[in-house]
């Protein structure tokens, strides 16, 4: 991805700023600081009340007292998260993969498919808990299918984008189906692989709150929603925090891996 | 060395084609009604000749050459390699098309490498003689000037490298068949003159029998043995012209009169359509 804008970029002492590792990772940095700052100024300045907004330097002060309860359950939603993630992960590739190969798969499977995603997910928690009790279960499962569609759906269309010179230029040396998929189809499905994998861990994390705040008695979103009942709104508001930075760590997680894996883009 | 080359490969025309085409038509289905691209049309390729098919858009060349690869089915007629119909992909063909297709997250040596990992019996070769496969594909890209590109990407090289690269990968097999599908109408006068003579230079080495689809009369006379001008839909080869320049043929060629006479030889028989 940075390759890219490397190499596109035109050149100039701005551009050549911005391609140095300082702008890469200080940029976001201040600019997250110039915002927080803000914020405490506008809180302060206008008066705003704490149960209402309170200032980033309050939310901060909660931590001596409710740092270690909201990493426990800060922990408890990345395992479910990540257990979801990777069922969608898992299943969303070989179901992208049979839409995308077989045509009868994409008539039959794909209209369903759409169906279903177009399903708020939140309102299946209330039948889930019917169904599989409250905690983790339904909160994995909520993850899994707010993860899986994105997924699914874009190695399809990585798959049946390629260009058919490409694959020709394989059948014509006598390559086997498998040989096609290998050399050409899955290469060419990884960028968009990797573009679903960062969609799909945001939408993991939301189907895991959402799932915590309806049917569950751990997690952040737990955390949130008896912060709130109890007024506690700093609280509410560290535990958004925590949610925050564990998917922005997660997004740069996936962000290495497809540079790795997807160096030609 | 060039003279003997020559000399053999007038010899081998005596004997059997290597490839025929015999009575093969094409007719396409759009929306119920079929119509008629290639009426008939019947020719043999010698071994290690040069065929250029020439002719207007949408007549059917290209149609004739995936033939050939096996990659559009023969359904009138039949087309024989070797005194066998083809019926699928031969696997001892190189291709390479206007695009030049390069796989982009490989690197130029291992695009060249690619139909070794799929044509037996390279396929179960690669692996152990690596270093010797490895020096036959350098040999290749040097000959091409491409040898010091071998670890760029697709997206650092210019057209006509591009263009060469993927030259090199239709001839990493020694192909008995070489297939062009306008390899160099994209790219601008002064290289696909350029890469006329790389290709002569590369046929002349290789000895494999190549057809050519163009649209560049020129490119057809410079490289060819035999020119083959299909007419319009539905088409039937109209005219054959014997190229009879010497070879190796120099750029200089092209402005010879007997070069212009075949040139224009050529010209009336597309006009007159």
């Amino acid at each position: 991805m940075a390759a890219m804008e490397r190499r596109r970029l035109p050149k100039g002492e701005m551009s050549d700023f911005l391609n140095t590792q300082i702008a890469q990772y200080g940029l976001p940095i201040a600019t997250a600081a110039i915002l927080f700052l803000i914020w405490e100024l506008v809180v302060r300045l206008f008066g705003i009340p704490e149960f209402i907004l309170p200032t980033p330097s309050a939310i901060l002060a909660e931590i001596p007292q409710w740092g270690e309860a909201v990493a426990n359950n800060a922990w408890t939603t990345l395992f479910t998260t990540l257990t979801g993630f990777l069922f969608a992960l898992g299943l969303g590739v070989m179901l992208g993969f049979v839409i995308g190969y077989s045509k009868l798969a994409n008539l039959t499977l794909y209209p369903l498919l759409i169906g279903f995603n177009t399903i708020p997910k939140v309102a299946l928690v209330p039948l889930m808990s019917i169904w599989f009790g409250i905690g983790t279960v339904p909160a994995v499962i909520t993850a899994f299918l707010l993860a899986f569609f994105p997924i699914a759906a874009n190695v399809a269309i990585g798959l049946a984008t390629v260009e058919t010179e490409m694959e020709d230029v394989l059948v014509s040396l006598g390559a086997s189906r498998f040989d096609v998929f290998q050399k050409v189809g899955l290469p060419h499905t990884m960028p968009y692989l990797f573009a679903s994998l960062k969609i799909a861990i945001s939408q993991a994390f939301i189907g895991s709150v959402i799932a915590e705040t309806v049917a569950s008695n751990g997690g952040i979103g737990y955390v949130i929603l008896s912060a709130s009942s109890n007024f506690n709104i700093p609280l509410a508001f560290l535990a958004l925090l925590a949610l925050a930075v564990m998917g922005v760590v997660l997004y740069g997680l996936f962000v290495i891996l497809e540079k790795r894996f997807v160096h030609w883009i | 060395m060039v003279e003997s080359a020559f000399l053999e490969r007038s010899a081998s025309v005596q004997t059997a084609p290597v490839l025929e085409f015999c009575d093969v038509g094409l007719k396409y289905k759009t929306s119920g009604h079929s119509m008629a691209v290639i009426d008939r049309v019947s020719f043999r390729i010698n071994q290690a000749e040069f065929v250029s098919l020439v002719g207007p858009s949408g007549c059917g060349k290209t149609s004739l050459l995936r033939m050939i690869s096996g990659l559009n089915p023969v359904k009138e007629g039949a087309v024989y390699f070797q005194g066998n119909p083809i019926t699928r992909p031969l696997q001892n063909v190189g291709i390479a098309f206007q695009n030049p297709v390069l796989l982009p997250w490989r690197n130029t040596l291992q695009n060249v490498l690619l139909p070794l990992e799929i044509v037996p019996p390279h396929k179960h070769q690669l692996k152990r003689q690596r270093s010797r496969y490895l020096a036959t594909a350098q040999d290749l890209l040097s000959t091409v000037g491409l040898k010091s590109f071998q670890s760029h990407y697709p997206w650092q090289l210019s057209g006509g490298m591009k263009q060469r690269a993927s030259l090199c990968r239709a001839l990493i097999h020694n192909p008995e068949i070489l297939l062009l599908d306008e390899p160099f109408a994209a790219l601008d006068a002064f290289t696909r003159e350029e890469m006329w003579d790389m290709l002569q230079r590369l046929w002349e080495r290789t000895q494999c029998t190549s057809v050519l689809v163009t649209h560049d009369l020129r490119e057809a006379i410079f490289l060819s043995d035999t020119v083959y001008v299909m007419g319009p839909r539905p088409s039937r080869i109209i005219h054959t012209l014997n190229v009879t320049l010497p070879r190796p043929r120099t750029l200089d060629m092209c402005f010879t009169e007997e070069f212009h006479r075949m040139y224009s030889e050529l010209r009336q028989h597309i006009q007159r359509n």
